[in-house]
């Protein structure tokens, strides 16, 4: 059966992934913040998933106004880096895994979560600047990433986001739809995005690491409880772009301690950095008891 | 019954909701079609003929030509599409992100390497955090809009 072993949290700056791209992360601006992932990719060496489940938001690249999808999960085989207007970024295409994406699909949508099924679609920082945080530099032709990735995509860029108790039921019956799953799968879920920052109006700027490290322990220790609190607090607190911290609710909700199924994850890694760009920059790693 | 609005007296702070999204559709549409490389040249070699192929109001192309962000968002932009105009001008996130404040770009930098901007006075309109309306614009320039009073006082009303 496949099983949920582990669950990480890390912004997805998309200046990030240019200090990458452009080979600035060993600057002094950048250093520190890089410094604080190397443990992360030893850590995916010596952790290796057969999947990623991955919850990012799209940030005006695969969706426009056209369409604007709640929770949309990937079913395709392969996704390409997209172009968000400087290019794509120089890093390999993301493989998926439909037949793992199709079973979940399934047994989310029956667990009356109404998900949008994407069989095409080109990723965003959001979703590969997690990787690269996470596995390292790639070639974009030469290298892979070490395994195949589902990607999930979250509204959070048209009011109103999900709730974070919507979101927190909803890594619940991920959990339940990967443990329906008859391979024998090691699955990591990733939840991005965050952590305060705001990019418009008078108010750009805006970082609240009180707040950010508030939320970090809490999702450690009570995510019930914070799974509770309200958009508006996110918005005041944390910026009108820090709502994004909702899908680190998905990814927490799918660990074993929240589902009655065991004990309290082991804080393997936290980090907490000022600033990336506009952004404060969290990241916890998880890692479910053995069993 | 009207939409809900909790997030209206969150200062220096537009929320892209329903009605800012049916506002700024063909804006954000336009945009949306800066991501192809040849629409790029082709608002470039001639930004008001481009603009004028689409639907918009025209406060919106004026917004759009003067490159006023913060102008684009009260007619209906989003920031992650507007994004779009500033990836065609080869500016970053950094740099868009502080023109909304009349900061330098450089103020704005050294805000952000040093912790960026306080949440203290700019949670709720009416507190005197940086981010209020009285306190605009921002930056050592415009010291009509340095602080008038102490750093706690709430006296000031929305």
């Amino acid at each position: 059966m496949a099983r949920i072993t582990a669950s990480v949290f890390t912004s997805h700056v998309p200046a990030i992934g240019a200090a990458l791209d452009l080979g600035k992360t060993q600057e002094p601006y950048w250093q520190p913040l890089f410094a604080g992932y190397e443990f992360s990719k030893q850590w995916m060496k010596d952790n290796k998933p057969d999947v990623v489940f991955l919850v990012f938001n799209d940030h005006a690249t695969a969706f426009s106004m056209d369409m604007i999808p709640t929770f949309a999960i990937g079913t395709a085989a392969e996704y390409s880096p997209a172009d968000e207007g400087w290019g794509p970024r120089p890093v390999p295409k993301v493989a998926g895994h439909p037949e793992l994406a199709s079973h979940i699909a399934q047994s989310v949508i029956q667990q009356d979560f109404d998900l949008t099924l994407i069989n095409k679609m080109d990723v965003d920082h959001g979703l590969t600047v997690p990787l690269s945080l996470m596995c390292g530099e790639k070639d974009p032709h030469k290298d892979a990433w070490p395994c195949p990735v589902i990607p999930f995509a979250v509204n959070v860029v048209q009011y109103p986001a999900p709730s974070g108790q919507r979101c927190f039921n909803l890594g619940r019956a991920i959990r339940r739809a990967v443990e329906s799953y008859d391979e024998d799968l090691n699955v990591h879920i990733w939840g991005t995005g965050g952590m305060s920052h705001q990019l418009q109006g008078a108010r750009a700027g805006l970082i609240n690491a009180d707040w950010d490290n508030r939320f970090l322990d809490r999702l450690i220790a009570e995510p019930a409880e914070l799974a509770k609190v309200p958009h508006i607090e996110y918005v005041r607190e944390a910026g009108s772009e820090g709502i994004e911290l909702v899908m680190w609710l998905i990814a927490r909700g799918a660990m074993a301690d929240v589902n009655g199924a065991g004990p309290a994850p082991r804080v393997a890694h936290r980090f907490f950095h000022v600033p990336a760009s506009n952004t404060a920059v969290g990241h916890l790693i998880l890692e479910e008891a053995a069993r | 019954m009207a939409l809900e609005k909790p997030y209206m007296d969150v200062p220096g702070t537009i929320i892209f909701d329903a009605e800012q999204s049916r506002k700024g559709y063909w804006l954000n549409q336009f945009c949306m079609s800066l991501m192809k490389a040849e629409n790029r040249e082709r608002f470039k070699a001639d930004e008001r003929a481009y603009l004028d192929e689409w639907p918009m109001t025209e406060e919106q192309r004026q917004a759009v030509l003067a490159r006023d962000l913060n102008w684009c968002m009260r007619t209906g932009g989003n920031i992650y599409f507007l994004a779009k105009i500033g990836a065609t001008d080869g500016r970053s996130f950094q740099q868009m992100a502080g023109s909304m404040t009349g900061m330098t770009e450089q103020e704005y930098r050294d805000m952000m390497v040093g912790g960026g901007r306080s949440i203290e006075g700019n949670r709720y309109l009416g507190e005197d955090g940086n981010a209020q309306p009285h306190r605009q614009p921002q930056g050592a320039s415009h010291p009509a809009a340095a602080p008038q009073q102490p750093p706690h006082s709430t006296s000031k009303g929305a």
